[in-house]
């Protein structure tokens, strides 16, 4: 089987999501990142299913989509409320501590 | 699981072509069309409008070379051989061990939709091209017409409900973005929403119909076809098996046709099609003709089989889908007689046109209802595109008849003359279209002993004679008023200062260079606009001839290409392929031959489609009606001439004279008030007593329990808080404390309040942890 292909192109996206959510500094980017994140979770989750042949992985996938689309909507709406009280979403600029 | 198996099923002896087996590549072009314009349609040179004109004429293409194949297939095909639908299907996806396919099956019905489809779609985005030039979303336009037409076009050539159903929701989505194209308007984007909204309430239906189809038919159709239940021939085959339970079969008829009401605006769901003219003309036009409204009606033609068995449609002289199609008959051909907007008026009409499919549909005039798909498709998007010109070349954006247009048959020669032709066709006047096909209805409603429908059927033709005349005198006869005779609206001079208050359906917001008819009044169109509604109006004239019932059999070419064969098919093996048909079926005594499908349960076989009856045609029948449409046109005609041009002293405020017939005015003129009902007495109700119930429920039984139980825990708190929290607790907190309080001064830099330090972090803790597992486990 092909499992070695989609672990890989999984492993790749899951790095460039871990790139994005610790460089990018705008909060939509990283909202996006995680949602790469997310997907490239979900990715392994289908190939592993595919190799046991069980349908688990895939139904377990379907609730990560699920649950990523409401931590989408929650997500973009803490941003434009940021955005509303501060005017940026720049997320260096959201820092009050003095660490 | 991700290779993708084919099967082919096609009859040795009938035959195909490469347009039949790839016709599934109609929808997929406009899809892709949309893909590039809404990516790149921006930097193109046209904005991205070329893609979209492109694309729909590659599907108008491939429909055409598909109907022609398909007419060889039916030609080629023996007196009593069953033509098979070119069907082929693809896995999709599939989970545990239910397995979803996509694929086309291709029939006469869907051959007749796609070429409508197709080639209304192209003349519309052409016309577009003129129409919306220098609107600031013209792109964004495009691709939401390419879309909305790929969805109906995958609607059509669905083999199962999942793509059906996807079809017809991407209609429901790209038509709530048409309509409201112009949102900036508040009222734009209520009828934007309203429509969405009530065609949602609609689409409940079809997929608890689906839902019920699948789960009572799955068993059978698996068995005995080797497909899903989700299969529409499975289901065709199914719901004629004599198998379902005829309960189930009447429930899920039912919620299909609820989905019908919904899309198809049959009453009482039919108050969001006038509003659905706040869109630009162009989309009214496509939504009105053959995409959109004709959905619901295309469903029950579809899953024909299924409103046959559960409302037992020819043994019975009434049922639920012929009541609500002649209501919607005559209530909303009353209503297009109070309207003042031109558009308005053909939107009532639409409604009333399919109020008359869907009655043909029900009585069991299957063919005719089918052929008036296809004729009112011309007609009405030709009667559309000439209120759109009229509203670009002559009354300056306003739609109101009254106010704004009259006489203009002396500016616009080629409108007034396309607008003409299909009011004729629209009112049924020999030998135009609309003749042939709600004739052919009328005539066979009546044949199947729905003769109360027949009446209706009447009354509505002379309806629609009367008030199609009210609209061609308003417009073009009489004296030239408002925009018309020239005059600027008062809204004119505020054009120039880009003032937000504004004609709802002015398209050129802000105002591009170049606008010339302000200063030159009426005058006729350009050619990109009058070449779409000549050529509308000559297939209004001419189509009605590939069904003309009057001059024989032979003339009756829908019929013969497009009407589903019911001849009993030999059970087909489970690989999916159909043996030929049996020759079991016995003449009847008027020389056609009849078969069992529909009225008995076939035996040693399968049926795809049930038998349907034929009006034989009568000439003295015909003139019956045509006498009633032009009795229509005449009295009509008089009375216009009397209120409006000779201002009759009798006539002229009636209304207010008269308290019966003033009642009856605001009746109508507030819509039977369905809209008052909807709003104030439904959405009040939710936003109103239920939801000040909640909150009083909230208010007294929650927070109630929530005081009682605040208060004991009070009084338990305190004591706590006086023995163990303050002497036990706060000690060993004060110790904990003062050590954190170390910790925390040694921590503190790493917590900087940046979220991608802690991100940083958070995976690299995750990869060291990832390592040691790694590390252990080798």
């Amino acid at each position: 089987m092909f499992v070695n292909q989609f672990l890989i192109l999984a492993a790749i996206l899951f790095c460039i999501g871990v790139y994005g959510v610790i460089a990018r500094k705008n909060g939509v980017m990283v909202l996006m990142a995680i949602e790469l994140i997310l997907n490239a979770v979900n990715l392994n989750l289908i190939a592993f299913s595919m190799r046991n042949g069980s349908a688990d992985g895939q139904t377990f996938a379907l609730f990560v989509i699920a649950v990523a689309a409401a931590e989408v909507g929650v997500g973009l709406s803490l941003v434009l409320l940021i955005y509303r009280n501060r005017r940026t979403i720049s997320l260096d600029d959201l820092s009050e501590m003095k660490g | 699981m991700f290779a993708s198996s084919e099967a082919t099923e096609v009859v040795g002896a009938l035959s195909s072509g490469w347009f039949l087996e790839h016709a599934w590549l109609i929808p997929v072009i406009p899809v892709i069309g949309f893909a590039i314009i809404i990516l790149f349609g921006k930097r193109l040179p046209m904005k991205g409008s070329e893609i979209g004109v492109l694309s729909m004429l590659g599907s108008l293409v491939l429909s055409a070379g598909a109907a022609s194949q398909w007419i060889t297939r039916v030609n080629g095909a023996a007196e009593e051989q069953f033509i098979t639908p070119v069907v082929r299907v693809w896995n999709w996806w599939q989970i545990g061990g239910m397995k979803f396919t996509i694929g086309q099956s291709i029939d006469g019905l869907a051959i007749i939709v796609l070429v409508v489809v197709a080639f209304i779609s192209t003349l519309v985005q052409i016309y577009s091209l003129e129409y919306l030039r220098g609107d600031r979303r013209y792109t964004h336009f495009f691709a939401a017409l390419t879309l909305f037409s790929a969805g109906m076009l995958a609607m059509v050539v669905a083999e199962d409900m999942i793509l059906f159903l996807l079809g017809w929701e991407i209609m429901g989505l790209c038509s709530f973005l048409l309509i409201g194209h112009w949102w900036e308007e508040g009222a734009n984007s209520r009828a934007a929403l309203k429509a969405f909204f009530t065609v949602r309430t609609g689409d409940v239906g079809l997929l608890v119909g689906i839902s019920i189809l699948y789960f009572a038919s799955n068993e059978w159709t698996t068995k005995e076809l080797g497909v899903s239940g989700f299969s529409i021939r499975g289901i065709s085959a199914w719901a004629l098996s004599g198998e379902p339970n005829s309960t189930v079969i009447l429930i899920a008829a039912i919620a299909l046709f609820i989905a019908a009401i919904g899309k198809s605006g049959q009453f009482p769901l039919h108050t969001w099609l006038p509003d659905a003219m706040a869109g630009p003309t162009p989309v009214s036009s496509l939504l009105h003709s053959s995409t959109m409204v004709v959905a619901g009606v295309f469903l029950v033609a579809r899953l024909y089989p299924v409103f046959f068995t559960g409302f037992d449609i020819l043994g019975t002289g009434s049922n639920l889908i012929t009541i609500i199609g002649g209501i919607t008959i005559i209530i909303a051909a009353a209503l297009a007689f109070v309207q003042n907007d031109i558009k308005k008026v053909l939107a009532y009409s639409t409604v009333s046109q399919l109020g008359y499919m869907m009655m043909g549909l029900g009585a069991g005039a299957w063919t005719p209802a089918v052929f008036h798909i296809f004729t009112h498709a011309f007609f009405k998007a030709c009667l559309f595109l000439c209120a759109g010109s009229i509203s670009h070349s002559a009354s300056h954006h306003s739609f109101d008849m009254k106010k704004d247009m009259g006489g203009l048959r002396k500016f616009m020669p080629i409108t007034f003359t396309t607008w003409i032709i299909s009011t004729l066709a629209l009112c049924g006047v020999f030998p135009f279209s609309g003749f042939f096909s709600k004739d052919e209805i009328i005539d066979n409603v009546g044949h199947n002993g729905y003769n109360t429908f027949m009446i209706i059927g009447l009354v509505g033709a002379f309806m629609t004679a009367a008030y199609m005349t009210r609209a061609t005198y308003l417009t073009f006869f009489g004296a030239p008023r408002g925009a018309a005779a020239g005059e600027h609206h008062e809204e004119h001079d505020a054009h120039d200062a880009h003032a937000p208050a504004h004609d709802a359906h002015d398209p050129h917001v802000p105002h591009y260079e170049g606008d010339t008819h302000a200063a030159s009044g009426p005058h006729e169109s350009g050619l990109l606009i009058t070449v779409p509604l000549m050529i509308l109006a000559t297939l209004a004239l001419g189509s009605g001839f590939l069904n003309a019932t009057p001059f024989g059999e032979s003339w009756e070419r829908i019929k013969t290409w497009v009407e589903p064969s019911a001849v009993v098919v030999m059970a087909a093996s489970s690989d999916g392929h159909s043996a030929e048909a049996s020759g079991d079926a016995v003449a009847s005594e008027e020389g056609h031959h009849e078969s069992p499908c529909g009225s008995e349960t076939p035996e040693d076989g399968l049926c795809y489609a049930p038998q349907l009856k034929h009006a034989p045609f009568a000439w003295s029948k015909a003139a019956v009606s045509l006498i009633i449409v032009f009795a229509g046109l005449v009295i009509s005609w008089l009375l216009c001439v009397a209120l409006y041009t000779r201002k009759d002293k009798r006539l002229v405020g009636l209304t207010q004279r008269n308290a019966a017939l003033g009642a009856g005015y605001r009746f109508l003129d507030n819509k039977y008030y369905l809209d008052a009902l909807y709003e104030n007495v439904i959405v009040k109700a939710i936003a109103g007593p239920i939801a000040a119930g909640a909150y009083w429920f909230n208010q007294h039984i929650l927070d109630g329990i929530l005081h009682a139980v605040a208060g004991t825990s009070r009084t338990i708190a305190g004591w706590v808080y006086r023995n163990i929290d303050q002497r036990v607790v706060d000690g060993a907190v004060n110790t904990s404390g003062k050590a954190t309080r170390g910790a925390g001064g040694v921590l503190q830099p790493v917590q900087s309040g940046k979220v991608s330090q802690y991100g940083a972090l958070l995976f690299s803790a995750a990869a060291v942890a990832a390592l040691v597992l790694v590390i252990i486990n080798t």
